[in-house]
């Protein structure tokens, strides 16, 4: 099979702090990975890297077998790359249904100065969106009002109405108090199942990358230092030590 | 909403001067300003302050002044398509520049853009008429030269016809996704990005449609004055513009022409009232705008309007 995200080589330093030091990886369809390592290690710098954010100094990224390091993020959010950030991005004058819209209209071409943004289709595709990340209750407040948890469904409705192949969510449970992670996953893994979207996740919680990911990828001063199923990675004697602090 | 207060505001408008003659020509000079500071208002919503749109302004006057010089139109429908398609291509042209750039710099570029047209417009006599600027005969409608009285009737019903016009399209534009995807530029241009949109594309399509406004507005003003200066690009104008868009509200396009009608008539009044200080008047009113209303006048409706139809 061949891998939808592959990553070669891939460097950068910000002064003297070497971000990412030959990141080699592939991804493959319909797969869940969880990215984890210490803080600094250089996961949210790999996702920047890979949405077009930043640009390495060498190394390549290639989607579907397209190379994509030199694009913009809006070029590769077309391609079929969607992002969901740390920091929940999204358009604080607009209702959540506003938001979702928004995105829903993007996909279908944003160069339309005649019809409204709230018509039918778009509402519609909207709602159903929201109904499966179960926002359907919030879609008419003002996304500035909600709390953390919803902001990251939020945000990450919106990464799903651009109906991507490749989903990068950053931390999404982090923020959230631990009784709302589990039904947080829970709600976000089912759709990505459902929709058979390839995701890769950074994440802190052990809990939660055991539970869901297929595969566990460990970050360690901008490099993957270990890779492999969750409990054989988690349960490594090296990864404890070095990268959980455990051992 | 936005449609009723429009259509209010344009009946208010073409009754008033009928009771009041004198008021004809006021309201004509309000809709020029109030279409140019839509423009602004449009830039606004996106967190984009022009303090240079007199560039516009002008330019749309001037078009004016050259076409029936030089390109012997005559015609006053003509004159304003033809001034706003200028107009527009201007803005098209200076925007591509422009997208580049945001906040300080942005409104700084654009009042430079508009001081050195000012330095043009003042040094160039040959083309301009330098500082006496360039008359502006009273065109014919529809084929038809009309004595001035009638002609003054035509041009501020045709005002008031482009200002429902472009209050209608300008409310359409702002609530398609094109629209949407401006506001959206004010709070999360990142995310926009991260949409797949080009930020930078939605602004200049906001900026080409602005600068239209503006031009159509300057157009107005300079067939309804009969004479064109290089004053009507220097930034005094800018900051008017700037002023009339805020104190109308951003919140929605009937905002931009409260806001010039406020003026024009506070303007009129105060000058008539108390010649020696009318300046003051207008600043303590704008001042009593500003603070009691921060969404400006046409906040103050809608905050109304809300409370009747929600009064909990």
């Amino acid at each position: 099979m061949n891998p939808i995200l592959a990553v070669r080589d891939l460097r950068i330093t910000f002064g003297g702090v070497v971000a990412a030091n030959g990141i080699e990886l592939d991804i493959y369809p319909h797969e869940l990975v969880a990215v984890i390592g210490p803080n600094g290690s250089g996961k949210t710098t790999f996702l920047n890297l890979c949405t077009g954010y930043i640009h390495p100094a060498s190394g390549s990224v290639t989607f579907e077998g397209k190379p994509i390091t030199e694009l913009p993020p809006r070029t590769i959010t077309r391609r079929g790359i969607a992002r969901a950030f740390q920091i929940p991005q999204l358009f604080a004058g607009h209702s959540v249904l506003e938001c979702v819209m928004l995105a829903v209209a993007a996909r279908h071409g944003i160069w339309d100065a005649w019809r409204p943004l709230a018509r039918r289709g778009y509402r519609h595709e909207a709602h159903e969106i929201l109904d499966l990340l179960t926002l359907g209750a919030v879609a008419d407040r003002l996304t500035a009002t909600l709390p953390e948890g919803l902001r990251k469904l939020a945000d990450i409705a919106i990464a799903m109405a651009l109906k991507p192949r490749l989903l990068l969510l950053d931390e999404p449970t982090s923020g959230v108090s631990t009784a709302e992670k589990i039904p947080l996953m829970d709600t976000i893994v089912g759709v990505l199942r459902a929709e058979k979207i390839t995701a890769l996740f950074v994440e802190h919680d052990m809990d939660v990358v055991e539970r869901y990911a297929d595969r566990v990828l460990v970050w360690d001063s901008g490099r993957v230092a270990a890779a492999g199923r969750p409990h054989e990675v988690l349960h490594s004697a090296d990864v404890l030590e070095r990268i959980i602090g455990v051992g | 909403m936005v449609v009723r207060y429009t259509v209010i505001l344009a009946v208010v408008a073409a009754l008033l001067p009928i009771a009041v003659p004198w008021l004809g020509f006021v309201f004509t000079l309000a809709v020029g300003i109030g279409l140019a500071a839509l423009g602004v208002a449009m830039l606004l919503r996106g967190g984009l302050i022009s303090i240079g749109h007199a560039l516009y302004f002008a330019v749309g006057a001037y078009a004016v002044a050259f076409l029936m010089r030089d390109a012997g139109v005559h015609d006053l429908l003509v004159l304003f398509a033809g001034a706003t398609i200028i107009t527009a291509a201007v803005g098209f042209l200076v925007g591509a520049f422009m997208v580049r750039y945001r906040a300080i710099f942005f409104a700084m570029l654009n009042l430079a853009i508009s001081m050195v047209f000012f330095t043009l417009l003042s040094k160039l006599y040959y083309v301009t008429g330098g500082t006496d600027g360039l008359a502006v005969a009273t065109p014919t409608v529809l084929g038809m030269q009309l004595s001035r009285g009638a002609f003054d009737v035509v041009m501020q019903n045709a005002a008031l016809i482009l200002m429902v016009a472009a209050a209608l399209l300008i409310d359409r534009y702002l609530k398609s996704p094109l629209g949407e995807a401006l506001g959206a530029i004010h709070t999360n241009e990142v995310r926009l990005e991260y949409l797949g949109v080009s930020a930078r594309g939605v602004i200049w399509a906001a900026y080409t449609v602005s600068a239209g406004l503006a031009g159509l507005g300057g157009a107005i003003t300079a067939v309804a004055i009969g004479h064109v200066v290089p004053e009507l690009s220097y930034w005094t104008v800018s900051g008017q513009l700037v002023l009339v868009a805020v104190l109308g509200g951003i919140g929605g396009v009937p905002g931009a022409f409260i806001g010039a009608f406020f003026l024009e008539l506070v303007r009129t009044f105060a000058v008539g009232i108390a010649g020696e200080v009318w300046n003051a008047i207008i600043g303590i009113s704008l001042l009593i705008v500003i603070f009691f209303l921060p969404e400006g006048l046409y906040g103050l409706i809608q905050r109304l309007e809300r409370r009747r139809t929600n009064p909990k």
